[in-house]
């Protein structure tokens, strides 16, 4: 079962991306590759293999609940496309 | 047609650690906006964050509280949606191997009983908040919206219910019974007006036995809203159902000067999270002895603590409600108690007397200067009758204000109470002799009168009578003179 454009659109708009309709036909041969390698992996038998959700052996890795400081506040808006003194700024929500 | 409501309930508790849920970040409330944010919560790429192992004990109290299985291994997942208060574009959750799974809550409603079930307790982080900037102030019209991430990144607790509650009350009640067990437990202030106790709901009404369709409410921010948001919800659904309509499957807010729910324009589409496993974050295997130690520091819960009251002390509800309704009040009362005072007493003081003071001046009452033992020492004085109610609680006052131990202001003040019948009678004569209008009606079956010579009785010997004996001489001396 191959890819819809729709399938493609519907990705794009979750991802708040604006494509021109060459730009779609081309992503949708793509995810059509993604999902045709995932077919294959599919096709793998499993049975008896535990679930993987990390490629590392590595369990419980975690920080004391200390404070460590923060960054300057003009540091942490240096970066962003829009900022007042406060910060962050944003269009309009709603 | 039987209609039955059914309920259940999704709630987040804001853990109370000192840094964020994966970087250093403080989690103090208020400040400069933005002024506690890093490259981790911030969502900078290729930093790495790393599970504070406070946030993951307090998860862990609290589901051991609420009887839930600690899962051997579970893992974060990213939730991925875009909304502003959210730098990263996910939001890093659990997702089918949460923390703990499968537990349950008895809450007490009086009459009766409800357990309910709980699906899961996991752990997740808090998004920033955005601050809307028009002439409205409210979301809707803003012009612009400043983003404050200072929130985002701080530990979550979700807990999820099964939908066994089936009434508007029971969801109080439960709401009520989860913010105790969290506050006894230290793990969360779980103050719903600041927002570190948040509460949604998904409500139905099944009729004759037939599952109804789920709608789900938000914006519900206090105990009282939330009351008001699912009695309106309930009696929406059922007017729908009485008509011969369906109630359609949606997101409802409460507004809360209207009282009403309001169906949420449904423009975006059903949320299309895409979960998948946070690679960055390692799975959580806690250990039987780090559990184990865990469920040894969960203190004695609100509901025990109410039983033991009850059923070893013979306190009456309305007191023990009252005293573990506050655990610091608790403590307070079980200090006093070591004193070997009679508890019903004591209990009486310390919810009536006493929290009436603290509330009068807004103090809170680990900060009360009259000691548990002070109380409790001015509680004897009573029952030896060396003073009397009356003057316990003026002397419950001045300690109170002073500082000062009541049993020395008792001391100092030569306080005791005058049971000397011979004294008492002296005084009692001239009260009857200068107020002859009250005696004659008195005479003539008025109760009342019986009261403003007792007043003058009082006055005369300034509080000190004791009220017992005072009466009873009074009365005798009336009655004789007849
Ligand atoms: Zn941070």
């Amino acid at each position: 079962m191959a890819i819809e454009m729709e399938d493609v659109e519907h990705v794009a708009k979750l991802a708040r991306l604006k494509f021109t309709h060459e730009e779609m036909k081309k992503l949708k041969r793509e995810l059509d590759a993604v999902l045709e390698h995932a077919r294959v992996i599919e096709s793998i038998e499993t049975e008896g293999v535990p679930p993987t959700s990390h490629a590392i052996p590595l369990v419980n890795v975690y920080r004391e609940d200390v404070c460590e400081p923060s960054l300057e506040r003009d540091e942490v808006i240096k970066c962003a496309p829009w900022a007042g003194e406060q910060g962050f700024m944003v269009p309009k929500i709603i | 047609m039987e209609f039955e409501t059914v309920i259940g309930l999704e709630i987040h508790i804001e853990l109370n650690t000192s840094s964020k849920m994966f970087c250093g970040c403080s989690t103090e409330f208020g400040g400069e906006p933005n002024a506690r944010a890093c490259p981790v919560c911030l969502g900078h790429p290729g930093v790495l964050p790393v599970v504070n192992r406070g946030a993951v004990e307090s998860a862990i109290m609290l589901a051991l509280a609420l009887n839930c299985k600690i899962s051997e291994r579970s893992i974060f997942h990213r939730k991925n949606y875009f909304y502003p208060d959210m730098p990263k574009n996910y939001q890093i959750s659990q997702y089918d191997v949460p923390l703990s799974v499968d537990g349950w809550f008895d809450i007490d409603m009086g009459e009766y009983e409800r357990r309910v079930g709980i699906v899961r307790v996991h752990l997740e982080e808090d998004t920033g908040k955005s601050i809307h900037v028009g002439e409205s102030g409210r979301i809707h019209g803003a012009e612009y919206s400043l983003e404050d991430f200072n929130r985002a990144g701080i530990p979550l607790a979700e807990i999820v219910t099964r939908p066994d509650i089936r009434s508007p009350e029971e969801s109080s009640v439960f709401l009520q019974n989860l913010r105790d067990i969290a506050v006894y437990l230290g793990i969360s202030d779980c103050k719903m007006e600041e927002g570190s106790l948040r509460c949604d709901a998904n409500i139905s009404i099944s009729v004759d036995g037939k599952e109804g369709t789920k709608v789900e409410i938000k914006n519900m921010n206090s105990f009282r809203s939330l009351r008001r948001a699912l009695s309106f919800e309930e009696e929406r659904q059922r007017g729908v159902l009485n008509a011969g309509r369906e109630v359609k499957q949606e997101t409802r807010h409460f507004d809360e000067v209207g009282g009403e729910t309001h169906s949420l324009r449904s423009k975006e589409e059903a949320f299309d999270y895409r979960y998948f496993p946070e690679p960055d974050l390692v799975p959580l295997e806690p250990d039987k002895e780090w559990t184990n130690d865990l469920r040894a520091k969960i203190p004695e819960l609100p509901q025990e603590k109410r039983k033991r009251y009850e059923s070893a002390l013979l306190l009456p509800k309305e007191i023990s409600s009252v005293l573990v309704g506050d655990r610091a009040l608790a403590e307070y009362f079980e200090r006093a108690l070591t004193e070997g005072q009679d508890p019903v007493e004591l209990g009486k003081w310390v919810s009536g007397e006493l929290l009436a003071l603290l509330r009068q001046e807004s103090i809170p009452v680990e900060e009360c200067r009259v000691e548990p033992s002070g109380l409790a020492n001015l509680i004897k004085l009573v029952s030896e009758k060396v003073i009397s109610g009356k003057m316990a609680k003026d002397v419950l006052r001045e300690a109170f204000d002073s500082g000062e131990r009541p049993e020395e202001i008792v001391k100092e003040g030569g306080l005791f109470q005058i049971s000397d019948e011979n004294e008492l009678v002296g005084v009692v004569d001239d009260v009857i002799k200068e107020n002859p209008m009250a005696v004659s009606d008195f005479k003539s079956g008025k109760e009342q009168a019986l009261k403003f010579l007792m007043g003058k009785v009082m006055k005369k010997t300034r509080g000190k009578a004791s009220p017992e004996e005072a009466t009873r001489i009074l009365t005798e001396r009336l009655e004789n003179q007849a």
